[in-house]
């Protein structure tokens, strides 16, 4: 006799406490410190940081534990916990001229004030596995400390480009009064402006949108990108509270921020100038900065006349689709019960193989192909 | 009013997750099931002009993220200060820009609020209008989703011309106003969707 | 007020978000049939699992009401469990199996066999909430085709059906027309459960989280299944009938038996079941409802 299945809740506790086992593994093995994600496993707290919408290094490597390191599933533990936290109001624009900087480098100009700084790079490290490391070995020596060249500001290359008006100025500063959007409250609608646009990006997930950047560069879409600047380093955070009416420092991030220009041959009421492709991430994340750079200046084609049928230029395919928790909810939700529906296609395909084998044993089959 | 004199405020709700819980599904069954009146079942003492319904629908739901008008009668000090201190929401003082509107008095013309847009029919105005008596029964008669057949509920005071107003508004259907009529402690729900005629 | 989900507010959600969605559902149920866009929240469970509905019913809910949550028509299935559960958590609200008791039945892919009354609130989990997508992927597209009232492409992708397989193949998510206005997609429930929606006494609620759409039928909103006058809307019928209960009105599911093809159908509402097992002197200890 058929007995229905029950028993979801035990199944669900019993599930749980495999996972929490596994996660912790052989016992016998020191655990995992989320103090020691955060300092040895950083760049993965940094893209948590960056796609989970939190500056937490401390819980974003909590997250990765919880997750068992899938950084996707972090990234969800992440926002969850986000999404109940009250919003007290938005913080001024990032001065990311005054930078505290780790690495800045400029593919446009070989020597500009300050000069290359190379910083913690892979760039240049041959991938040879460093078999050393899978030794428990003492720590490395430290890194020797140049003196900065230029102390303070630091300015921006394409603040040296807008110096001589060869660059598109930024719109945001213009208009202080502009309501700027928050993705993380309001509902997608289009047309995007930028400032939604860019708050997507930044919370994109990086494979999608690197795979996105590369294609602009294989001939889907018309990119011809220079990578201006990358900047990587501290930066102050400040707000102007309601209550006080002046700018008062709450903290400091570390962030990575690319500058792509473009060249623009100008149009109708625009000089010919370059133009910018703009990427912000949270940590060190320069893959993610320079992905989100090229995909921004991808979204502008329509808007500064130029062919825009590539998938990366399609707002609504890249913003739709770029987030990788909604992406990873909905394609695996594909695993929960869809007996219901099956059931009702099951039966639908039933009926019309019966009709369809019924029209055949008749000879209809043929008639209809042939009026068709 | 001399200017340094501090504007007394009067309490929100006690429990302002619970009570504002209990106020939404009171203001839901009105505008789910118009014509049946709703009733409020917390305490609440609000500033004058402000009847107890009026001023808990407001308490829940406005906020920082809502435009808020309010019309001469209900324009006072000690309501502004109420609205902001609790609901944190901005005045404005166009009615065209307003997600909700306090109206003390029917207003002469719909056409001053926004209506919303073909494609967001639902970016447009919600009304608390606060009249001094709901009760089931002749008055205006309603049909439309949300009653079975027809419902009638007696508004006082309510414009003569009220139903052709409606009428031409209707007409205009997906946009329009939603109203929430207040009386003491009673709401009564007229979304847009209704049709109403005089009983 | 705080729950037992320490460091979370009452129903999970922070007030000015329940604000933000229960000024959504107001809208909802003042437009029938038409998608209100609302700032949806990341939930502490997957997009694409239930997040539009919790969501509504975060806002929705309260310690006076009895909540009862189901997937697939039973109150069994996992992700049921794990949304009741939730609830009863962090609104610390008392659940039930028995349609009649519960004030909220949030439901995924079914609407409930036991007719719904005055007063009661159905929350249905809807993954795509757009009637439209099919034919058109683009959102900007298909608003203003609603805004149009355009709905010409529906009927002819459902008559391109017709002219194929002499019948409409259209089987869940069959869409209806919300008042005459709004083109609306009744989420992924069998066609057999279109005619729970039309002049439903139960007020309806549609939140579809991923796609931060909420959508409503006010109670007695009509609803109309699209068809053609020579081909009228049919739903689906079975020549079994329940092997546990006997009804041959209710949704059956198949259930395969062997691996020799057998297979028998049961209901696939459990409490509709588990009660008339029960009053068939076939006790059964899940039909009692309670605290979770």
């Amino acid at each position: 006799m058929y007995v229905a299945v029950k028993g979801g809740e035990k199944a669900i506790e019993n599930a749980h406490a495999w996972l929490a086992e596994l996660r912790r593994g052989d016992p016998a093995l020191a655990e995992l410190g989320v103090e020691q994600i955060v300092q040895q496993l950083r760049l993965a707290v940094d893209r948590v940081m960056t796609e989970g919408s939190l500056y937490d290094p401390e819980l974003a490597a909590l997250a990765i534990k919880q997750a068992r390191g899938d950084l996707i599933e972090a990234i969800f533990l992440l926002r969850a916990y986000r999404t109940t936290l009250p919003r007290f109001a938005a913080a001024c624009p990032l001065d990311t001229a005054r930078m505290a900087l780790k690495r800045r480098v400029s593919a446009t100009f070989k020597d500009l004030p300050g000069g290359q700084v190379l910083g913690p790079t892979f760039d240049y490290t041959h991938r040879l596995l460093d078999f050393a490391l899978a030794a428990e070995g003492a720590a490395p020596e430290p890194a020797p400390e140049a003196e900065p060249d230029v102390a303070g500001t630091l300015p921006r290359v394409t603040d040296l480009l807008a110096g001589e008006d060869l660059i598109e100025t930024a719109q945001s500063a213009e208009d202080e009064e502009r309501h700027v959007a928050d993705i993380t409250r309001e509902s997608l609608s289009l047309p995007a402006g930028r400032d939604l646009r860019l708050q997507m990006l930044a919370r994109g997930d990086e494979g999608f949108l690197l795979a996105l950047a590369y294609s602009t560069q294989r001939g889907f879409g018309n990119s011809h990108p220079f990578a201006a600047e990358i900047r990587g380093g501290q930066v102050d955070v400040s707000l102007v509270p309601e209550e006080l009416g002046f700018e008062i420092e709450i903290g400091e991030i570390e962030v990575t921020e690319c500058q792509m220009v473009n060249q623009f041959l100008g149009g109708e009421e625009t000089p010919p100038q370059f133009t910018r492709g703009y990427g912000l991430a949270f940590g060190q994340s320069e893959r993610k900065a320079m992905a989100m750079a090229l995909v921004d200046r991808a979204l502008r084609a329509a808007e500064l006349g130029e062919e825009s049928d590539a998938p990366a230029n399609d707002a609504e395919f890249v913003l739709y689709h770029c987030d990788n928790v909604q992406a990873t909810g909905f394609t695996e939700h594909l695993k929960l019960p869809h007996y219901v529906d099956f059931q009702s296609e099951l039966s639908m395909l039933r009926r019309l193989r019966a009709e369809f084998l019924a029209r055949e044993d008749s000879g209809e089959g043929d008639d209809q192909e042939a009026a068709e | 009013m001399a200017s340094d004199t501090a504007t007394p405020l009067r309490p929100g709700f006690a429990d302002p997750t619970l009570n504002a819980q209990q106020v939404f599904r009171r203001l839901l069954e009105a505008m789910a099931q118009p014509g049946t009146l709703s009733e409020l079942d917390c305490p609440l003492e609000p500033p004058r002009p402000l009847a107890p319904a009026t001023a808990a629908a407001a308490l829940t739901l406005f906020d920082g993220d809502t435009r808020v008008w309010l019309d001469g009668q209900a324009r006072s000090p000690e309501v502004e200060t109420f609205l902001r201190f609790h609901c944190g929401c901005p005045l404005v003082a166009d009615p065209k820009a307003a997600d909700f509107a306090i109206c003390l008095a029917w207003p002469q013309d719909f056409g001053t609020f926004a209506w919303g847009e073909a494609a967001y029919p639902d970016r447009s105005a919600t009304l608390i209008v606060q009249v001094e008596r709901l009760e089931e029964g002749p008055g205006l008669r309603l049909s439309g989703p949300g009653i079975r057949e027809t419902a009638e509920v007696a508004v006082s005071p309510c414009p003569a011309d009220l139903a052709p107003r409606w009428a031409a508004m209707r007409a205009e259907f997906p946009l329009g106003l939603d109203l929430i009529l207040t009386a003491g402690r009673r709401f009564c729900g007229l979304p847009r969707s209704l049709t109403i005629a005089e009983a | 007020m705080n729950t037992k989900a320490a460091g979370y507010n009452y129903a999970y959600l922070d007030e000015q978000t329940k604000r933000m969605i229960r000024r959504a559902i107001l809208k909802a149920v003042a437009i029938p049939g038409y998608q209100v866009p609302f700032g949806s929240r990341e939930m502490p469970m997957p997009y694409g699992w239930g997040t539009g509905g919790v969501q509504v019913t975060a806002a929705l809910i309260g310690p006076l009401d009895v909540l009862k949550v189901i997937d697939q028509g039973a109150d069994d299935t996992t992700n049921a469990v794990s949304i009741r559960k939730f609830f009863a958590a962090v609104a610390e609200v008392a659940t039930t199996t028995a349609t009649e008791r519960a004030t909220i039945v949030q439901t995924r892919h079914r609407i409930p066999e036991t007719p719904l009354r005055e007063g009661q609130i159905l929350v249905l989990q809807v993954p795509i909430p757009e009637p439209l997508r099919w034919l058109e992927p683009r959102e900007a597209e298909t608003r203003k085709m609603h805004a149009l009232e355009e709905y010409g492409a529906m009927h002819v992708s459902l008559y391109e059906d017709l002219a194929r397989h002499g019948r409409i193949a259209k089987t869940y998510d069959y869409p209806v027309l919300v008042e005459g206005r709004y083109l609306m997609r009744p989420s992924p429930i069998p066609k057999f459960d279109n005619p729970k929606l039309d002049r439903s006494p139960a007020l309806m609620l549609f939140g579809a989280g991923r796609e931060r759409r909420i959508y409503a039928l006010p109670p007695h909103t009509r609803v109309e299944s699209l068809a053609f006058e020579d081909h009228p809307f049919e739903v689906e019928t079975w020549e079994a009938r329940c092997r546990l209960c006997g009804a041959e009105d209710s949704y059956l599911d198949e259930v395969i038996v062997d691996d020799a093809g057998g297979r028998m159908f049961v209901c696939s509402d459990t409490d509709y079941c588990n009660r008339r097992q029960a009053a068939q002197g076939k006790p059964n200890p899940e039909m009692l409802g309670g605290k979770a």
